[in-house]
């Protein structure tokens, strides 16, 4: 039991996808335009993510080294395509405000991530709730940003008006938190406030300014190799 | 004709593919520290953006649709762009050596790359021909280059300047997209 509880502290606290591993940064900034999306992009990612890691750690003696990523990626896309399917019969509504970033849930780096550094080594119920937790991370992650966003930019909180600017002596909310430029502003401001507390993020762990940031144990083993390139040739 | 312009020009600067679809952040934080390095990425982002996407939508055309197979495309799009990308990058090094050792570094970042996935799912998606489809990956991948370009000469520009403290690295980057989303808002006014 201790284990299922470490990992899922691990992945909610510890080592939060969103706020200290800065990993999946793409549909954290996208899909966070209100609450309700958030919180569906999350739990719809933990699917993902719990199933693909109970997967790979029961084929982990199966899978030869050498073709381990494509045969993580043929995993995690026939999942992501489940999931899709699902979402397109029984969620409907949600199946189109997501849209494109469903798919793209496969290239999200910290299903890949958790793969190569967790679930390819440990066993399966563990491995499980690793999925689970890092999983729960993100939506606690995307959530919590999606209601930041919502209610700055729209006055409201899962659609419930908090505040318009048309009773009395209302506050026009700010609309630029749910356009594009606002999902910039308000991830820059959370990294700045992480910086000034020093709490530990990816962000400050290193200084040259990757959202990847120093923790390599997220990103396929491909990119950190051809990113030490890259410094190197600069 | 027009057709292909209004598609060119909206993928490239009216739908910025990084900053109003926040694909491909990753190359677009992570190298964009200098203008040259910041062009050799987009190079090789074009290059295997263009070629990927006449690919996968004549895949998608010839092989998925005809088939009924379309809801395979995930699977199959994601195999065939992390295929192409190994595959440039032997042609390169064997057939030009001088453009793989400008675009070299770049390429296997580029597998990681959610855009180059999210092209392939969106001509599909908008029910582009091949052509059509070749033209919008052309077009998106130009506006990736336009971005990270930009953004590194704005950083180049004002890497010593005078920043609160908490806000040196990320932040302050994470805002100099945030002002140039504002700033590519001025585009949806062409289309």
């Amino acid at each position: 039991m201790s284990v299922i509880n470490e990992r899922l502290k691990n992945g909610i606290i510890k080592e939060n996808p969103t706020f200290v591993l800065m990993l999946g940064m793409c549909p954290t900034l996208a899909v966070t335009t209100s609450a309700i999306n958030g919180l569906g992009m999350g739990l719809t990612t933990t699917a993902v993510l719990a199933c693909s890691n109970m997967l790979i750690s029961m084929l982990r003696k199966v899978i030869p080294d050498k073709v381990r990523i494509p045969a993580y990626i043929v995993i995690v896309a026939s999942l992501v395509t489940v999931v899709q399917l699902l979402l397109q019969g029984y969620v409907p509504s949600l199946y189109d405000s997501l849209g494109i970033y469903i798919p793209l849930i496969v290239v999200n780096c910290i299903i890949l991530g958790r793969a190569e550094s967790y679930a390819s080594k440990n066993p399966v119920i563990a491995s499980l709730f690793d999925g689970i937790g890092m999983g729960l991370g993100f939506t606690v992650g995307l959530t919590s940003i999606g209601i930041f966003r919502e209610f700055l930019g729209n006055g409201t909180i899962f659609g419930k008006v908090i505040y318009t600017a048309s009773k009395g002596n209302g506050i026009a909310p700010v609309s630029i938190f749910v356009l594009a430029p606002g999902a910039f502003f308000v991830l820059a401001m959370l990294t700045a406030i992480q910086n000034k507390l020093k709490m530990p993020s990816a962000t400050n762990a290193s200084s040259d300014g990757a959202a990847c940031g120093g923790k390599c144990s997220g990103c396929t083993s491909t990119t950190c190799i051809a990113k030490n390139a890259v410094k190197e040739a600069e | 004709m027009k057709e292909l312009i209004l598609i060119l020009i909206s993928a490239s600067v009216v739908n910025n593919v990084v900053l109003s679809q926040f694909l491909g952040l990753c190359p677009f934080l992570g190298v964009s520290k200098k203008v040259n390095t910041a062009l050799g990425m987009g190079g090789a982002v074009i290059f295997v953006i263009t070629i990927s996407s006449a690919i996968t939508s004549t895949i998608y055309k010839f092989i998925l649709e005809p088939n009924k197979l379309d809801y395979l495309q995930t699977i199959v799009f994601i195999l065939v762009i992390a295929a192409l990308v190994q595959l440039v990058e032997m042609f390169l090094k064997k057939s030009s050596p001088s453009l793989y050792n400008s675009l070299g570094v770049y390429l296997p970042l580029i597998t990681t790359n959610c855009a180059v996935l999210g092209v392939a799912l969106k001509n599909v998606q908008s029910g582009y021909s091949i052509l059509e489809s070749t033209v919008c990956g052309f077009g998106t991948a130009a506006g990736f280059t336009i971005a990270i370009v930009i953004l590194a000469g704005i950083r180049e520009r004002t890497e010593h300047n005078d920043i609160p403290e908490s806000f040196k690295g990320t932040p302050i980057v994470l805002i100099t997209a945030g002002l140039m989303a504002i700033a590519f808002f001025g585009f949806s006014g062409l289309i």
